[in-house]
């Protein structure tokens, strides 16, 4: 069994092998890769040593006070969070091989088309087909609110296989090739001027069927995976005190006296002790991953933040009085990544409103506590037995 | 490093108190005594401190109390709350003893862990750890004045009682008048002590031991609404998924599904503040901040859970047959004991350099 003095040794070999100050950036997270200590708990070849996900701290450690580069995981986190868990749970060993490490080192970028204009929270109502001929199969149709589309190499895809049969039946789930042409990314330009979203249309693209994960009609379960670990991956982050987005607040309150009121100090008294406590629930969940007895905490950390980064931000727009009717820059861009920190309280206040949309809206993770958690009686559906082709729409 | 999770041991101690809790605390049960004389229980009291010994988890073990800490405590306190229990136990076991310990009063301590005697601090239930409090009048070698609002006195063999020369003197009960007054919380009642001459034992310093006794009392308390709180969804989730109404469980309802969901979200909050505090007073550090978050946080979520409880129960909510009235009134006293939410921010504001205008 690998533990922790096993890791520290190898991963110190690692850096003898390969000192972080004199090798290339992308050279050194392959090495770490081929040395199983990319993400300790995959198996070995694939970035792992099949060891205790909790010993990753201990690699993590090591390598941080080494200055050993890290693979930009805010940059790749669909792939990382999303893509890669569902890969290893339904690929081929062949997929493993060719998607993995790529993956996990950031030299490719993936993306998530799954939403659409008519399916959201009712995801398994989507309408994109794809038709099998011979060995490829052929995808028309449409999503949106897919981030990095425009930098991403490869996508998971969910499209519609089956339309006779009952919606969550008739679904397949591919990988699909960005550079393929019947591609097209359009930037979807937000409340906040950017562009972090896309729209992507997909005309007459074809898909080997080497690259569909899982069997043919059975994408609902492993986009499951895909989707449990989008909503977990928000809890296993460990945060300092006032680490999150009260930090910003709380700075601005201690450096501007004069911007105080009475009012405002009651709020974010309040908000400073919400925020506090959802870090150390966020904590106590780790801890709980740690000790191998995860809770079901996590099913709700996604809307705690969800709803104290928007007053909390909310809060910051008033504080600023005067300044708080002015905002940083309109400019339609396009980011690679959300940055909270470093632009101004409107931008944030503003950008906080996805965070009770994406990733599963407010109302529909209410529902999943109060079912999955709760076990209260699931909401009557009357779609259940119908074939997706006879649905109303 | 802060561990906020329950240990074998703590989990071992919650089943054993919610045995005992299960077969001499029944809601019917505390409803009756309520109305009663002798609001408090004195069977469980005696089957808590004496039987397991657990009045004297805080105390050292050369005193004969169990050498425990405060985060064995919290889980006694999240048992006791979760059955509303009618006795002395945060009062005595943790406030009175705090006290004690900080004045190191060996023999009171030893009385008090092996349940041979019931302390009661004589500062009023809503005063919080370092504001002011009510003291009597030292003199001639004994204390006269009166004093409101305190807790289980009506079970107190010994009185902590602070006076105005800075003193705090252990009272003889039976050298007191002590008067029930009439309670928000039946099961915490209130009363007045009157000292008319009362003979009392310097026992140290008035003002860090009231300091220190009342930081671990709200401290702790925010274990006994986290478990008030559980009790109060679980008990509303059971009766929401049996009753029925346009021939669906109410439970299905999605109005209804979404209010207990964010109930269940705050509970899940509660947990982590109330750990972190038990934490932090049995490890003495970061001790201020992580009470004031846990009773700012706590008071209104218990509040709350119990105000969802009476509405989603409907008109059964509303009786005195069912207990949720016990979990409500015991909610509500809770968000005052040992400082307001309101006064646990104020404290914040300074600790963590928050300042007001």
């Amino acid at each position: 069994m690998m533990d922790a003095e096993e890791l520290r040794r190898r991963t110190r070999e690692l850096l003898a092998a390969h000192p972080p100050a004199t090798t290339d950036r992308v050279d050194f997270l392959r090495a770490r890769f081929d040395a199983g200590l990319a993400w300790v708990h995959y198996p070995e070849g694939l970035g792992g040593l099949g060891a205790p996900r909790s010993l990753q701290a201990v690699v993590d450690t090591e390598l941080e006070a080494a200055g050993a580069p890290d693979n930009d995981p805010r940059r790749i986190g669909i792939g990382l969070g999303m893509a890669a868990p569902t890969i290893l749970q339904f690929g081929t060993e062949e997929q493993k091989r060719r998607y993995l490490r790529p993956l996990w080192v950031g030299e490719e970028v993936w993306c998530q088309l799954f939403s659409e204009p008519g399916a959201g929270s009712d995801l398994a109502a989507l309408g994109t087909r794809a038709v099998r001929e011979g060995d490829e199969w052929v995808v028309n149709g449409q999503k949106v609110w897919t981030s990095s589309a425009h930098i991403a190499r490869w996508a998971i895809l969910i499209v519609r296989t089956d339309p006779d049969v009952p919606k969550h039946a008739g679904i397949t789930y591919f990988i699909c090739d960005m550079t393929d042409p019947g591609i097209e990314v359009r930037p979807l330009r937000q409340i906040t001027g950017e562009a972090e979203f896309n729209e992507v249309f997909l005309t007459g693209v074809r898909i080997p069927d080497s690259r569909r994960l899982g069997e043919a009609g059975d994408g609902w379960r492993v986009a499951q995976t895909t989707l449990m670990n989008e909503r977990v991956s928000i809890g296993g982050m460990r945060l300092p005190r006032e680490g999150g987005m009260i930090g910003p607040v709380a700075k601005t309150w201690r450096e501007r006296p004069e911007l105080r009121t009475h009012d405002l100090h009651q709020r974010l008294l309040k908000l400073w002790v919400e925020a506090e406590v959802a870090r150390l629930t966020g904590e106590r969940l780790r801890q709980q991953l740690v000790a191998g007895q995860p809770g079901p905490e996590g099913s709700g950390m996604k809307l705690a933040f969800a709803r104290l980064n928007q007053e909390i931000s909310g809060l910051e727009v008033e504080l600023r009085g005067a300044e708080g009717l002015l905002y940083d820059d309109w400019t339609m861009r396009r980011p690679e990544l959300v940055d909270f920190t470093g632009r101004d309280a409107g931008y944030r206040y503003l950008r906080a409103k996805g965070n009770s949309i994406e990733g599963g809206t407010n109302e529909v993770l209410l529902n999943i506590v109060a079912e999955r958690v709760l076990g209260l009686p699931a909401e009557p559906r009357t779609d259940k037995d119908v074939a997706w082709k006879d649905l109303a729409r | 490093m802060t561990d906020l999770l329950y240990s074998e041991e703590e989990e071992a101690l919650r089943a054993a108190v919610r045995d005992l809790l299960t077969d001499h605390c029944d809601a019917a049960g505390v409803i009756a005594r309520a109305e009663s004389e002798t609001p408090h229980s004195v069977a469980l009291w005696k089957a808590l401190a004496d039987g397991m010994g657990l009045a004297g988890l805080l105390v050292p073990e050369e005193l004969g109390g169990q050498g425990a800490t405060h985060r064995e405590a919290a889980v006694v306190l999240e048992e006791l709350g979760r059955a509303v229990a009618p006795v002395p136990y945060l009062t005595s076991a943790v406030v009175a003893t705090e006290a004690l310990l900080e004045c190191r009063a060996d023999d009171l301590l030893s009385r008090l862990a092996s349940a041979t005697a019931i302390g009661a601090l004589a500062v009023a239930l809503d005063v919080a750890a370092g504001t002011a409090y009510q003291v009597v009048r030292f003199e001639n070698g004994a204390l006269h004045g009166e004093l409101t609002g305190i807790a289980d006195a009506a079970v107190a063999d010994v009185l902590l009682v602070p006076a105005d020369d800075g003193g705090l003197y252990a009272v003889d009960a039976s050298a007191a008048t002590i008067t029930p007054q009439v309670s928000l919380d039946l099961t915490r009642p209130v009363a007045k002590v009157v000292l008319d001459g009362a003979p009392g034992r310097l026992l140290g310093d008035a003002e860090p031991a009231v300091r220190r006794a009342l930081r671990a009392g709200a401290g702790l308390l925010a274990s006994e609404q986290l478990g008030l709180a559980d009790w109060t969804l679980t008990e509303t989730v059971r009766y929401l998924k049996e009753r029925k109404q346009f021939n669906r469980p109410v439970g299905g309802f999605q109005a209804l599904k979404h209010r207990l969901a964010q109930l269940w979200l705050e509970v899940v909050n509660l947990r982590a503040a109330a750990r972190n505090a038990a934490d932090a007073l049995s490890r003495g550090e970061d001790t201020d901040v992580a009470v004031a978050v846990a009773q700012a946080y706590a008071a209104p979520v218990a509040v709350h859970a119990a105000e969802e409880a009476l509405q989603l129960h409907g008109g059964i909510g509303m009786t005195w047959e069912h207990p949720i009235h016990l979990y409500l009134k015991r909610a509500k006293a809770d968000s005052i004991a040992y400082g307001t939410a309101g006064a646990h921010r104020e404290a914040l504001a300074e600790l963590v350099d928050l300042r007001a205008p």
